[in-house]
């Protein structure tokens, strides 16, 4: 009786044991999507708190104020700004520059292109606060543009413009060049084939390197550190604010910002499942209006 | 025409290579000449003045060493966790990839600073985790804060999905049948992953580790929030140098001399672990 019961604990033992093994990998992968997850809670919890004192470490209520009034502090809204109109400058500076700089690399055979690689490279490789400490050492000479946005901004669109690069060209390398030469057999000019078949098709492309442009460029604490004289970002806002204590508007613009870029991502892959789709169609449509008039002769 | 071709790539170039060359190349320039420069704080003149260098290293050995220790330290935790996660999502997670690599990529979409100060909430003394980790002994003074420790889990945080995508795309695009033909052979599944999926993953590997290496390396703001006095890495050294004491010969000299120290470990490394993977990645 006691025999069977413990063979059966045993059989159960050995069971779990083994579902464990089989599954370790997926434990531990769950356990690394918690610690990843965790303190983005912790950030959206704490957007919730009611801290008495300055400081929002420690857990004391629940309230909705501090989202109804996320802008009720003039300087945070005034960096949030200041942040924005960095981002979308740098973005769109660094996309465009990017951008062209993606299709010489891939469309083009010509002199100097590892040493154009290399300096494309090289500042991805780069610590950041090596960059920062380098371009403070360049306008603290010249002390002209003077440090605070335009410093900025040039300091942005330079670290953004490595990461465009290597986005664009990722989806340009898989690209099938049939479609443009079907569109200029057609009759239509280069640029008109640019704009009417490469761009649509590069766009999910170019669109995932301008939205890891802005991220960048949104989150960059370090470089600006060094070169924003007296303007103040979001982040830096954050930094200043570190010391005294961080208000809890923070926490709820922060959430904000994610809310909108995960609404951005969706946007962004519902957009490249559509190009893709374009892509995959065309060539059968094709292959079908060949094989007709053929199948027709025969 | 030819002509026109011919011109056309350094056309597309012009723009970002003019960027990149004024606003990344010569400024280091420039700071290398400040890193020649002696003199007192508000009149630096240049003079050949190497003795920057070895003053630098004299100086802050212990934080120099310290940041490689910590960025090491961080990138083989992220390498030992990332793995798992990204051979889960390449080949078991099904339906719930995509949702997995959201969650990989969701940190990048809050603030780094505030994901940091979120860690210092959640290592705070007075924490869950904190008491957790106590009555384990992991934190026998019953602190996080302040410790080698923390300013790791920091830095390894913070720099895991540069781990996590590399290795999840080289092994998204590895051809699965060579692992079945191991199999087919008799391999069992440690070996077949020992001898095809991780040789064939080490491009991910490789570019993950030195995605991880060289920011943690520089970065002073886990430091920051998260070590205390006998905690600061490097950067944090180059910051108050340049930002506090406007000591700039000096700032400059730590900042080439971190450059040089990284290059010199990549090259190591790259040498060592990869140059039959990268060509594997070469050849795709």
């Amino acid at each position: 009786m006691s025999g069977a019961g413990s063979i059966s604990a045993e059989g159960r033992g050995a069971r779990a044991w083994r579902w464990l093994r089989e599954h370790a990998v997926n434990i531990v992968a769950g356990l690394v999507v918690l610690y990843l997850l965790i303190p983005i809670a912790v950030i959206f919890l704490f957007s919730f708190n009611n801290p008495q004192g300055r400081y929002n470490y420690t857990w004391v209520g629940f309230t909705f104020e501090h989202w109804a009034h996320a802008f009720s502090r003039p300087e945070l809204t005034e960096a949030l700004l200041t942040s924005l109109k960095l981002a979308l400058l740098a973005t769109l500076i660094s996309t465009v520059i990017g951008t062209i700089m993606a299709l010489a690399l891939v469309r083009h055979k010509f002199r100097g292109r590892r040493l154009a690689n290399f300096l494309i490279v090289i500042p991805m490789a780069t610590p950041e606060v090596v960059m920062g400490a380098a371009l403070l050492s360049f306008f603290l000479i010249y002390n002209a543009p003077p440090l605070g946005f335009e410093t900025l901004l040039i300091a942005h669109v330079m670290f953004c413009i490595s990461f465009v690069v290597v986005v664009v060209r990722s989806r340009l390398i898989g690209f099938d060049r049939s479609l443009e030469e079907a569109a200029q057999d057609l009759g239509a000019s280069p640029f008109q084939t640019f704009r009417l078949v490469t761009l649509p098709l590069i766009m999910p492309g170019i669109f995932g390197g301008a939205m890891l442009a802005f991220a960048l460029s949104i989150d960059d604490f370090v470089i600006s550190n060094f070169n924003s004289g007296t303007t103040v970002t979001f982040p830096l806002y954050i930094f200043g604010a570190a010391q005294r204590g961080i208000p809890v508007e923070v926490n709820v613009i922060a959430m904000i910002l994610f809310g909108t870029t995960v609404a951005a991502m969706g946007f962004a892959t519902w957009q490249q499942s559509r190009a893709e789709k374009m892509a995959s169609v065309r060539p059968e449509q094709e292959a079908t209006s060949v094989a007709m008039p053929g199948a027709a002769a025969a | 025409m030819t002509l026109r071709r011919r011109i056309v790539p350094y056309l597309l170039l012009g723009p970002g290579t003019i960027w990149l060359l004024l606003f990344f190349v010569v400024p280091l320039y420039y700071m290398a000449k400040l890193s020649l420069e002696s003199g007192v704080v508000g009149s630096f003149e240049f003079t050949w003045h190497w003795a920057n260098y070895s003053e630098a290293l004299r100086l802050y050995d212990t934080q120099l060493v310290r940041s490689f220790v910590y960025a090491g330290a961080a990138t083989l935790i992220a390498l030992a966790i990332s793995y798992p996660l990204a051979y889960t999502i390449a080949f078991k997670a099904g339906r719930w990839r995509n949702a997995l690599l959201f969650a990989v990529v969701a940190p990048f979409f809050t603030t780094y600073l505030i994901r940091t100060i979120a860690w210092e909430t959640i290592l705070s003394d007075d924490s869950p985790v904190t008491k957790v980790l106590h009555a384990v002994g992991l934190a026998p003074s019953g602190h996080v804060l302040a410790t080698s420790g923390a300013v790791i889990a920091g830095l390894t945080y913070n720099f895991l999905p540069f781990m996590i995508l590399p290795i999840y795309a080289s092994l998204e695009r590895l051809d699965v049948r060579l692992i079945e033909a191991a199999k087919d052979l008799y391999s069992s599944a440690g070996q077949a992953f020992w001898r095809v999926t991780l040789p064939l993953s080490m491009p991910g590997v490789i570019a993950g580790t030195l995605l991880t290496f060289i920011p943690a390396a520089g970065d002073y703001v886990n430091a920051q929030f998260l070590g205390g006095a006998g905690n600061q890495m490097i950067g944090n050294v180059i910051q108050a140098l340049y930002l506090s004491q406007s000591n700039y010969p000096s700032a400059a000299a730590l900042s080439f001399v971190l450059m040089a120290l990284i290059m010199v470990a990549v090259v190591i490394y790259i040498r060592f672990a990869g140059s039959e993977a990268l060509m594997g990645d070469e050849s795709r």
